[in-house]
């Protein structure tokens, strides 16, 4: 079952770089969303599939009697979904600022900080 | 060790001194000197304590324990030389701070110069009585550090700014030398502290490493101590205040790396090398140093270059290879300390009463200013070698030391009669040229200065005669056991300042007629050396220029091309280079994953993950934005069904609640942009990045095949299991791992989901600077 | 999507909403739920509420401003492993107390106001956030 979801990251990483790469900030935006699924679903598939059985004690027992799903990487991956989530927003927010700011989402005209006919630093002391 | 011992907080008493100093001189003004001055004062009669023991040849350690499991220790180690070095320090220290507090009475920034100073002695006190490898390579570095805070203290002027940065750079990067020195040290000897390292000379000698951490001390030596070709700091160093000259750059820090070849004289020394090396740049740098003295004009670079030139002979002496020549090192540096203190300080006396440096300008000032004409006449004679004084001494050992028949040491002592020669004419010009004469109109009306800035020199110069005439007293309690220290062996000095005819003051002889003929002719000479140098016209002092603005032409050139401004740019390097180096690892080790068992998926797991390539390949080709969006939410809600497919209720629920909110809130953003719908990009550029991130995505997928091939490790997975209900009381692991297992872990991700909060609403509230159609019009 | 179903709903599903996702936070320790996902929950409901009715009435129901219930949740949080360090153990060790009131025995522990506090910032940030944007699109 792992192969299947290891081809899936393949493909998530494939598409969300392929949309970093492109000067638009609301195709990187895209690209940042589904870079963190991609992320999420490599730390799930290594930490080894369980069919549909959640890492949960049943009632009355000290620890659970048949194999669960291996908690570890959903705790990991849990607070990182909020995370990305929140980063998401942020960057989003920033490109609509900067949008509204500089009339364009492509990022090679955002020249602001790093202006293409930037003197060369002072000589001297 | 033996733990916490008051002769350490002595030693570390100077750095609570510089954080008192700003505050005391703010309460009581330049008389805050007097107060501040009892520090190292008390520092020099706390060592005073342990002179007897040292003259018996006992050495004391004590230190305390820092960071064991790296084997640095807060360690101290004082033998005749270290407790030599610490007196010195201390002792001119007092009379350099009282100096100090003279001379920059009423500066706007008298405290923080202070604050620098005693930042200073602490660490100079720290390079000089450290045991620990470590402690001494951080010290020798605070001394570098503090020594550019105190060249820079007028920072106002570009030559002050340029020259701190120079010995910041020159000093500093010997001491990088020396920190991968004592590491060798280190690994060849397998010791942390100098008085063990010590006794390990022959393992170090017969080392193939020998030769590795003989050039990396040496590269920290000659830095700091000015050795050719790396003498053009010091001269550029007396841009800083003159109790700075007097103190770091003539007495004290200058000499750390004499102190460093002296100390690691017993290891390193006693090899073909160490007496090639040495004798050859330190005589080179003796002669080298008093022809470029004679060029100068200003008192204070005069003296720089014969401290450059003087250093040289030190180092020469160190390394000659006999117990005499040591012992004449030891008396110099006494020597050299006490009348060349005593001339810078005479120095700044005269540049602050008489407001020039100017030899050409000064004269006849001995009766505006007797007591210095007397300092400066002590401290000139002791300088050029004559008798009664201690710098005599120390001529006739030198040349009992190295006179002997064979051609290389008469090659180095002819070198070594001419630099002593030149070093008297300048001793004589800085004596008598001020002082003699007819009285000339200086840009202040001379005369003398106050208590606290005459004080010094005054006792420095009539230390230089006290101790020559004490010679015996003077032998027996420093010179011995210092250089005992150094030779490794025990030594029994016992010059005294009576003659002896025979070579050594004959050669004394010579030495002063050539000296008293150059006199006569110095203007020529200075002349005829101003013409050589214009000639030559490149000096290191010019190459160091010329590094520096290379460095900043190669750091543009690289920044420029790294840092391009074009975001694809960056994106595109940074993913390049993950996908090849999960490549290249792979191919490099054949770790590639086997082919792996395709079993057959049930229908719903094959149709959620054909929804979710779907959801992607619309992200994709979408041809409006509001496409893009919900296609984005496909492929979310399709790994939230994932989620739940294999056990993660949890994730499930989280990840359907975020796609949910991205996708409102996209929609709520997006609306509001008017951008074009789709990807304009050529064709070759998106073939190109195509490429990329197939490399990078393929990368992933071998990579994690290939972690899935390795067996499992549950270890960490079955401890939550087994502990999540026994220890924690709750049922559900995942939530027992995040509020309790992991609970800092969460504390610190919930807190970073706050300040993405915080800078959402920062970005939301803060008003548009100006709008292009403004700012083009 | 301003219906005036929509409007005369949301304030009741915001409210339904928010109790279930106190619900989903409380049950988190022993079946699937917990702070993240309560958190989550209650923000979508006050996100609603906004799309809605639009942003000022939310605020004034709120009546703190949301960043700051996400602060709240975050001194809580850090609250929550003091008592450990009094107790002498590490920072953050869970403590547990089991008293009994009319009759029935709560399990009242430092975790449970840890998660309490994880709610909070989750709630405070992103209804921050989503009003924020909300907000501007207004105007």
């Amino acid at each position: 079952m792992e192969v299947y979801l290891a081809i899936l990251v393949g493909i998530f990483f494939t598409v969300s770089i392929y949309l970093l790469l492109s000067k638009y900030v609301i195709r990187v935006l895209l690209g940042v969303a589904v870079l963190g699924n991609a992320v999420n679903l490599l730390i799930f598939t290594a930490g080894r599939l369980t069919r549909e059985v959640p890492p949960i004690i049943p009632a009355g027992l000290q620890v659970p009697v048949d194999p669960t799903a291996n908690p570890l990487p959903q705790a990991l991956i849990l607070t990182a979904i909020v995370i990305s989530f929140s980063f998401f927003a942020f960057l989003l927010v920033l490109g609509y600022r900067s949008f509204q700011d500089l009339h364009t989402d492509d990022t090679d005209s955002m020249r602001f900080a790093e202006p293409v006919d930037e003197p060369a630093p002072p000589r001297g002391y | 060790m033996t733990g916490m011992n008051p002769t350490i907080v002595f030693l570390l008493s100077p750095f609570l001194a510089a954080l008192l100093s700003p505050v005391l001189v703010r309460i009581m003004g330049a008389n805050a000197a007097w107060l501040l001055a009892l520090i190292p004062a008390g520092i020099f009669a706390h060592l005073l304590g342990y002179v007897p023991s040292v003259a018996e040849g006992e050495a004391a350690t004590m230190g305390v324990v820092w960071a064991p499991s790296l084997g640095v220790n807060l360690s101290y180690f004082l033998d005749g030389l270290s407790l030599t070095f610490a007196l010195l320090i201390s002792g001119i220290g007092t009379l350099i701070i009282l100096y100090a507090g003279g001379y920059l009475k009423g500066h706007a920034q008298h405290g923080r110069f202070l604050a620098f100073l005693f930042l200073f002695m602490g660490s100079m006190i720290g390079v000089v009585t450290a045991d620990n490898l470590i402690a001494l390579f951080i010290y020798w570095e605070l001394t570098s550090i503090t020594s550019f805070l105190l060249i820079g203290f007028d920072h106002n002027r570009m030559a002050s700014r340029r020259a701190a940065l120079q010995a910041l750079v020159v000093t500093g990067g010997g001491g990088l030398a020396l920190l991968a020195g004592v590491v060798v040290l280190h690994l060849v000897t397998g010791m942390n502290e100098l008085s063990l390292v010590l006794n390990s000379g022959d393992v170090l000698r017969e080392s193939p490493f020998y030769l590795l951490a003989f050039w990396l001390v040496i590269g920290g030596a000659f830095t700091k101590s000015a050795q050719f070709p790396f003498h053009f700091w010091l001269p550029n160093a007396m841009e800083a205040p003159t109790p700075v000259s007097a103190y770091l750059h003539s007495a004290t820090m200058v000499k750390a790396g004499v102190y460093l070849l002296m100390r690691m004289n017993p290891v390193l020394g006693d090899t073909l090398v160490w007496q090639t090396v040495l004798p050859v740049f330190g005589t080179a740098t003796l002669v080298i140093g008093t022809l470029l003295a004679i060029r100068q004009t200003d008192l204070k670079l005069m003296l720089a270059y014969t401290t450059v030139a003087s250093l040289g002979l030190l180092v020469s002496l160190t390394g000659f290879g006999n117990e005499k020549a040591i012992e004449a090192a030891v008396y110099y540096l006494v020597a050299h300390a006490l009348f060349k203190g005593a001339l810078f300080m005479v120095a700044g006396l005269i540049d602050h009463e008489a407001g020039t440096r100017d030899i050409r300008a000064l004269g006849g000032l001995r009766s505006a200013m007797p007591l210095t004409f007397a300092a400066a006449a002590l401290a000139s004679l002791s300088m050029a070698g004559l008798p009664p004084f201690i710098g005599f001494m120390a001529k006739e050992e030198i040349y009992a030391a190295i006179a002997r028949a064979d051609a290389w040491s008469v090659a180095i002592t002819l070198f070594t009669i001419i630099g002593n020669a030149l070093m008297l004419v300048i001793a004589a010009a800085v004596a008598i040229r001020p002082f003699l004469g007819e009285a000339k109109e200086t840009p202040k009306h001379a005369h003398e200065g106050p208590v606290l800035m005459w004080l010094g020199p005054v006792v420095l110069a009539t230390l230089g005669l006290v101790s020559a005439i004490v010679a015996h007293t003077t032998n027996h309690l420093f010179v011995s056991p210092m250089a005992g220290a150094v030779a490794g062996a025990e030594v029994d000095a016992h010059a005294a300042i009576a003659f002896h005819i025979g070579l050594p003051l004959a050669l004394s002889v010579v030495t002063i007629a050539l000296g008293i003929a150059v006199f006569c002719f110095l203007p020529q000479a200075r002349f005829a050396m101003a013409k050589v140098l214009h000639r030559i016209g490149w000096g290191p002092d010019t190459g160091f220029d010329q590094f520096i603005s290379g460095l900043v032409s190669l750091s543009t050139l690289i920044t420029r091309f790294l840092q391009n401004g074009r975001m694809e740019a960056y994106m595109t390097t940074v993913f390049l280079i993950f996908g090849v180096a999960i490549w290249y690892g792979l191919i490099r080790y054949g770790e590639f994953p086997e082919f792996p068992q395709f079993v057959t998926p049930t229908f719903y797991e094959a149709g959620i993950f054909l929804l979710a390539v779907l959801g992607l390949a619309a992200v994709i080709y979408a041809h409006d934005r509001l496409t893009a969006i919900v296609s984005l939410g496909i492929q979310g809600f399709a790994v939230a069904v994932i989620f739940i497919l294999f056990g993660a209720p949890d994730l499930s629920f989280t990840q359907f609640m975020v796609e949910t909110l991205s996708v409102v809130i996209l929609a709520l953003v997006m609306t509001r942009l008017i951008l074009d719908k789709t990807d304009h990009r050529p064709f070759g550029e998106r073939f190109f990045d195509t490429a990329v991130a197939l490399i990078a995505g393929s990368g992933f997928l071998l990579l994690l095949l290939a972690v899935l091939q390795v067996p499992f490790d549950p270890a960490l997975s079955d401890f939550f299991t087994a502990y999540s209900r026994v220890v924690a009381h709750g049922r559900n692991i995942v939530n027992v791992i995040i509020v309790d297992f992991r609970g800092l872990d969460t504390m610190g991700e919930i807190a970073v989901v706050m300040i993405a909060g915080l800078g959402i609403i920062a970005l939301i509230r803060v008003k548009a600077r100006r709008p292009r159609a403004e700012a083009e019009q | 999507m301003n219906t005036i179903i929509f409007r005369t709903v949301a304030p009741y599903l915001t409210a339904l909403m928010v109790v279930f996702s106190v619900f989903i936070l409380l049950r988190g320790h022993n079946d699937p739920g917990g702070g993240f996902i309560g958190g989550l929950i209650a923000a979508s409901a006050f996100a609603i509420y906004g799309i809605a009715n639009g942003v000022a009435p939310v605020r004034r129901a709120l009546y703190f401003h949301p960043i700051t219930l996400a602060g709240f949740g975050l001194f809580l949080a850090a609250c929550a492993g003091l008592p450990s360090i009094l107790a002498g153990v590490p920072f953050l060790t869970g403590l547990w107390v089991f008293p009994t009131v009319f009759g029935v025995e709560l399990a009242l522990s430092t975790p449970l106001f840890f998660d309490i506090g994880v709610y909070f910032v989750v709630v405070g940030s992103i209804t921050a956030i989503a009003l924020g944007l909300e907000d501007r699109m207004e105007n």
